[in-house]
């Protein structure tokens, strides 16, 4: 791998994001006009001018046609990406490579999901086998992860649902403090406790609701940025690692760590040039589909070493006045997690975080934001890292 | 020398009382209670336990025919035999047979069975005969009636029990019946079924069977014979000469209940599992006629290895907590279970293609660096070496819960799913739900097996596939 070749080669000069929630009255095509409108209009960008697209969604259509449909591209290349709940930050990466490599100057990148339309309380399940690893749920599948997490930690599982609840009240608050959130609503740490269980140990409030919603951002080579503005974003680095997803095979696999998601900081780490992450890195997004999954990301990522959750949570350090701001904008338990376009969703907090744009989120002097989603549960992984950077 | 050269049987987890029953619907309680199969079971998967309860110690390869005998057969059109076999991983060149219809059919079968081998066109045969069958709500039926299933090998060799006389008879009377759209047992008026039909005929067969090898009931140490239901069983005890106390094999009324096609062999599985050397067994059904036997008791009987049939099955129970669980786990009502998307699809070629690792549950192991798989892989997680591998039988390990959670959210008739990560003694996981458990008592590192279960009924048919459950 040469770092060099992606990094700080690639700016953001423009970024939408829709309200997230449930958007009775909005389409797919409604959402994406919204974000990619807002974003060109961000960014100072003409639509005519855009030369290529990127669109990701996981459920919400097939092929590229649907972002040159609504916005009309004529004859452009657009190509649809899919890699799960990373799945935009993967249009982000692929967009970057072509833009990185000279080949585009303006290309509009996409993440769209339209979930709410299907009449179903939790996510749409795949058929991987017709009787194998067949019939259970995401919260399920991570309650593994939260089972084994504190067995191994010797954490009781009163004492573990209460660290869990934490994190949820920490989003919670967060979500209040960012209008497009889809919840706007603080909870306690009892009511967090109390909550029906939907997955022991995981309750009602430990897991993201389902959700509409877009996001866009317009990017383009580092040497043009200038012409649009001077508070652009820099693409640092990117990780991606696909696990074999042989957990519920590999006898040698450990549920209380989340190998994949180690490997996918490491490669944007190195690429990035971060060698330091809890010192260097000033705010960051973590996949927090369950509040199990946040918690083991803040090791699996190198904020806190192996079993050392516990005493971040405890000591705050993830809170929006802590050492490492975590889920500023709510994450997804409290901003919502349509699927396809998550990942964008994440970039936008960091780009906003960066131009000083997020209101009474807004943190002191941010500089490099860490920002991964991730397919999958815990045996199953298939994290995407994105690393940006303040223009210095 | 022809005759039973193993035994086994399998009685369903779960019990309900017959208090329950009537606390439902009003009116007075049989005594005790009946095995009631879980949600995922049916007659092809208790018939499964069955035969593998009987397959112990026996070589699966040595099996040469595969019969299922049940009034309750999952498929109108399909043969059930041809699963149980794939299931406990007979070789293919086995003859399967379904023999349904009839309360006699595991007789019938095990009739079968015997002249395939004394023909010679079979070494062993397996018989299994299983039951799971509904009385109509609120009847004496639904009291009555319970679930489970038996299996025995015929063979010529290593035989415990010899077949020293049999006799049929058959009767053409229509006493008990569902028709191909009934779901529950119907019969004529009671004293007519009793009087003309049950007590008759099961009369004639043993006076005819004893009459014919001029024996006498002080020439047995058991009789096992089928009845209705206690009262009926203790009559005809009487009836025919026997000391109920002594001579009349428990028929289990208030433990298990009639089951069936299955319920003769069961009893008789319970008196094998007794029985000594030079006992003789007198054995006789009842289901549109008669089938009798004279059974003897041989020395091999002391040398059958340990398994569990009747005495552990009986004994490793749990009460359901109320009639309205069995209402849901035999849907006899449409109950919620959740608005989720119906994922239940299935491929038929998909379960095909699978099919040794679907069926008889077999891994992979690594030809190059040992490591075991299931399902079976391509290339080896450990050292990628393509297509070096050899396929192994799981279904048989045994293994600890390694994680687990209570998935309130799945689809599912008996929530939470409990969806656990086992580590097999073999060295490689099982990943799927635990069966027969009570949420509150699980936790990590618990000793579990495998189990043979319907998991859903995905594009209209049956999908079956492994579960797991907490040793029985």
């Amino acid at each position: 791998m040469r770092p060099e070749a992606i990094r700080d080669k690639v700016a953001i000069i423009g970024m939408g994001c829709t309200k997230f929630g449930e958007n009775w009255d909005k389409s797919a095509d409604d959402m994406i006009i919204e974000a990619s409108f807002e974003a060109l209009e961000d960014g100072g960008v003409e639509l005519k001018d855009i030369e290529a697209g990127w669109v990701g969604t996981v459920t919400t259509g097939g092929t590229g046609s649907l972002l040159s449909g609504p916005l009309k591209l004529p004859y452009l290349p657009v190509t649809r990406v899919e890699n799960g709940c990373g799945t935009a930050m993967e249009a982000l990466r692929n967009a970057s490579f072509a833009v990185a490599c000279g080949l585009y100057d303006l290309v509009l990148v996409v993440g769209v999901e339209k979930l709410k339309d299907t009449g179903l309380g939790g996510l749409p399940e795949f058929m991987f086998h017709p009787v194998y690893g067949q019939g259970f749920t995401a919260p399920g599948r991570w309650a593994l992860g939260a089972t084994r997490y504190f067995q191994n930690y010797e954490i009781k599982p009163e004492e573990g649902k209460r660290l869990l609840a934490k994190i949820a009240v920490k989003n919670h608050h967060n979500g209040t403090l960012s209008p497009k959130a889809h919840f706007q609503r603080e909870i306690t740490l009892e009511q967090a406790l109390a909550a029906p269980i939907v997955a022991w140990p995981l309750g009602l409030l430990d897991c993201c609701p389902v959700t509409d919603g877009a996001a866009a951002a317009v990017i383009c080579p580092i040497d043009i940025a200038k012409r649009f503005r001077d508070d652009y974003v820099l693409v640092k680095g990117f990780g991606v690692a696909m696990g074999p997803g042989l957990g519920k095979e590999d006898i040698d696999y450990v549920y209380d760590r989340l190998p994949e998601t180690q490997a996918a900081a490491k490669q944007a780490y190195e690429m990035a040039g971060i060698e330091e992450p809890r010192k260097e890195i000033s705010l960051a997004s973590l996949h927090d589909c369950f509040t199990i999954a946040e918690l083991m990301e803040y090791e699996a990522v190198g904020f806190s070493p192996l079993g050392g959750a516990k005493q971040d949570i405890e000591a705050g350090t993830f809170t929006l006045e802590g050492e490492l701001p975590v889920n500023t904008d709510g994450g997804l338990k409290s901003f919502g997690h349509p699927i396809g376009a998550t990942g964008l969703r994440m970039c936008y907090e960091a780009y906003k975080q960066f131009q000083g744009k997020a209101d009474r989120r807004q943190l002191k002097d941010p500089k490099i934001s860490f920002c991964m989603a991730q397919y999958g549960h815990p045996g199953f992984l298939g994290p995407v890292v994105t690393i940006l950077g303040r223009r210095d | 020398m022809v005759g039973i050269i193993s035994y086994g049987a399998y009685i369903p987890f779960y019990r309900l009382s017959r208090d329950e029953i009537a606390r439902a619907w009003g009116g007075g309680a049989i005594r005790g209670e009946k095995a009631v199969a879980n949600f995922d079971e049916d007659s092809l998967t208790m018939a499964v336990e069955a035969a593998i309860s009987c397959l112990v110690g026996i070589d699966r390869q040595t099996i040469d025919a595969l019969y299922f005998a049940s009034t309750t057969s999952p498929y109108r059109e399909k043969q059930v035999a041809a699963t149980i076999a794939a299931a406990t991983d007979l070789r293919r060149e086995v003859l399967t047979g379904d023999f349904a219809g009839s309360l006699r059919g595991g007789t019938i079968g095990m009739r079968a069975a015997l002249d395939a081998v004394e023909a010679g066109s079979a070494k062993k045969v397996l018989v299994t005969a299983s039951d799971c069958r509904l009385g109509t709500p609120g009847s004496d039926f639904e009291q009555v009636f319970g679930d489970g299933a038996a299996a025995i090998a015929i063979g010529d060799s290593g035989v415990i029990a010899t077949i020293e006389g049999s006799y049929s008879r058959f009767d053409e009377i229509v006493d008990l019946w569902r028709t191909e759209s009934d779901d529950f047992v119907k019969s004529w008026e009671d004293r007519f079924v009793i009087t003309e039909g049950y007590t008759y005929n099961l009369q004639q067969a043993i006076s005819g069977i004893m009459q014919k090898h001029h024996l006498e009931p002080k020439d047995f140490a058991k009789v096992v014979f089928y009845a209705p239901d206690a009262r009926r069983h203790l009559e005809m005890a009487r009836k025919l000469g026997f000391d109920p106390k002594s001579q009349v094999q428990d028929g289990m009324f208030d433990r298990l209940g009639n089951t069936g096609a299955a319920f003769a062999l069961m009893m008789l599985v319970a008196a094998l599992e007794e029985a000594k050397p030079g006992d003789r067994i007198l054995l006789a059904s009842y289901g549109d006629g008669c089938d009798a036997y004279v059974l003897r008791v041989t020395e091999e009987i002391g040398q059958i290895k340990a398994r569990r049939a009747i005495k552990a099955y009986l004994a490793s129970k749990k009460m359901l907590p109320n009639y309205e669980r069995f209402v849901r786990n035999r849907k006899l009502m449409e109950v919620e279970v959740g608005r989720r998307r119906p994922t239940m699809a299935s491929s038929a070629v998909t379960l095909w293609r699978d099919r040794k690792m679907v069926y008889g549950l077999y891994g992979s192991r690594c030809n190059r660096c040992g490591r075991l798989f299931l399902p079976p892989q391509r290339v080896c997680l450990y050292c990628q070496a393509k297509d070096e591998y050899e396929l192994v039988r799981l279904s048989e390990m045994k293994g600890k819960l390694y994680s687990f959670c209570k998935d309130e959210l799945a689809a599912s008739v008996d929530p939470p799913t409990i969806l656990s990560i086992v580590n097999l003694e073999g060295g490689c996981r099982f990943y799927g739900p635990m069966t027969d458990r009570d949420p509150d008592q699980v936790e990590v590192d618990m000793p579990l097996e495998l189990t043979f279960r319907k998991m859903h009924d995905g594009e209209g048919y049956h999908n079956y596939f492994w579960k797991c459950r907490p040793a029985r």
